[in-house]
């Protein structure tokens, strides 16, 4: 089972439609038993980074979701604001504490020429291949993103996909079990449905060390 | 890079889909959920509904056509039409909706528009702001579907709009609205060189040549219509293929 977690940040309609239409067995809830019990989890979101991890706190599911994800390393697919979160600190409206489960700050757009939100359909750069890109055409890497705030990271091991709106900013994250991802794949037509299935189907490989 | 954006609007009224000009002389023009099916089925890069329904019995049709288009599309959706409460955004976004349009309620109370960009984000608000020409380069902005003048002009009532939060400014002319006879490009122009938020264009679209003029010679970053996928043999592949030979970066 899917669960796709509800912390009240947000249109999940359109993720647990997609997932149901791909013949996942979904359920969208914030009770930590449906967190604990699930296979996969996805993280999404939009709105405010301070809001979400009071949302988050007020709800008791940060333990629950440290749990699942780094003991259990139970997959993960974080979006949007979701993807945000999973970073150390965010800057928006203030300075606030994100999951902290990959390295990196959330920052505001910092650009002269070009409008934010950056709204549309924007074309990502792979790093490498990815298990959740597999079955994207080279020619056709659109995705549809809205947000005024992105990841920056020095951690370029976790780099995905980077997309350029003014310069190139992170797009896509991904750490062991956990994927993240800026667009919004459940807004992105046959390559987000591409995305989602490659995540229904994704096998964590254990961490060599 | 960031794609031109081209958006078909949905006009509703009593869950069926209307067409007007100039604000007025509605027409039936079809099923919604059918033409949002074939828009999806074009790759369209966003589909705007707006109601037009005059009762508040009737406006749950409108929430049964975002209900079911967005079941089986998975694409960007905006919605909007006489949202006067955070509570009917809320509905809206519900339904599936991932942005909102908000017009005369936003004129008359403008820190309703604050409200709702501190709840949802300022991403999720769209201000639609209907204007009219009233002499040589200036116009007015009207509100409750171009029945009511505010004495606002449409530049300086957009950067209002934004200070209070919203993340997304979409001007239509109603002079050029339904007519086909292209945007009225003086009017855009006024307000993209006023905001730094992206500016969809509405209101006059007849030909893929006039989205090409708002978005190269106004400065428009998305451009909307109606009338030119209704009543003529364009679509939105064509528009786009026409528009990328112009040489703007649109999606494939």
């Amino acid at each position: 089972m899917i669960t796709v977690v509800d912390y009240g940040m947000g249109n999940l309609r359109s993720v647990y439609n997609a997932l149901n239409l791909l013949g996942a067995e979904v359920c969208v809830s914030d009770k930590p038993e449906d967190i604990l019990s699930a296979d996969r989890l996805v993280l999404p979101g939009v709105g405010a980074f301070g809001r979400a991890m009071d949302n988050l706190r007020q709800r008791g599911l940060i333990s629950v979701l440290n749990e699942k994800v780094l003991h259990q390393k139970t997959p993960i697919l974080a979006i949007c604001l979701g993807m945000q979160l999973l970073a150390e600190e965010g800057y928006e409206h203030g300075h606030f504490e994100g999951l902290g489960w990959i390295r990196g700050t959330v920052r505001h757009f910092e650009l002269n020429q070009l409008p934010v939100p950056h709204v549309g359909w924007n074309e990502i750069m792979m790093r490498a291949e990815r298990p959740l890109f597999k079955g994207l055409a080279s020619s056709n890497r659109e995705f549809y993103f809205v947000h005024s705030y992105h990841l920056t990271t020095d951690d370029q091991s976790i780099i995905a996909a980077t997309a350029d709106y003014g310069y190139e900013f992170v797009c896509a994250v991904h750490h062991e079990n956990i994927f993240g991802t800026q667009f919004h794949p459940e807004k992105s037509q046959n390559n987000g449905l591409t995305l989602l299935r490659n995540f229904m189907q994704w096998e964590v490989q254990p961490a060599l060390c | 890079m960031l794609k031109t954006r081209l958006i078909p609007i949905l006009l509703l009224k009593n869950g069926r889909m209307v067409k007007t000009i100039q604000f007025d002389k509605l027409r039936d023009v079809g099923h919604p959920v059918k033409a949002a099916m074939v828009y999806d089925a074009q790759n369209v890069d966003e589909l705007i509904f707006l109601d037009i329904t005059a009762t508040e019995e009737n406006r749950s049709t409108f929430f049964d056509v975002i209900q079911q288009v967005t079941e089986e599309s998975f694409m960007p959706f905006t919605a909007g039409g006489g949202l006067r409460t955070v509570d009917d955004i809320r509905a809206l976004l519900n339904a599936g909706a991932d942005k909102v349009t908000l017009n005369t309620e936003a004129v008359r109370r403008p820190e309703f528009i604050t409200e709702a960009a501190d709840r949802f984000g300022n991403q999720c608000i769209v201000v639609s702001i209907d204007a009219r020409r009233v002499g040589y380069k200036k116009y007015e902005v009207y509100i409750n579907r171009g029945r009511e003048a505010t004495g606002l002009n449409p530049a300086a009532w957009a950067q209002q709009a934004v200070l209070h939060g919203a993340g997304e400014i979409m001007i239509t002319s109603i002079d050029h609205e339904g007519t086909m006879e292209g945007f009225d490009l003086e009017l855009i122009q006024q307000v993209t060189s006023a905001v730094a938020v992206p500016v969809i264009a509405h209101g006059g679209a007849g030909t893929p040549e006039h989205f090409v003029e708002a978005v190269r010679d106004a400065g428009a970053h998305a451009v909307a219509a109606a009338s030119i996928f209704h009543f003529t043999d364009q679509n939105p592949i064509k528009a786009r293929a026409h528009m990328k030979r112009a040489g703007l970066d649109v999606r494939r």
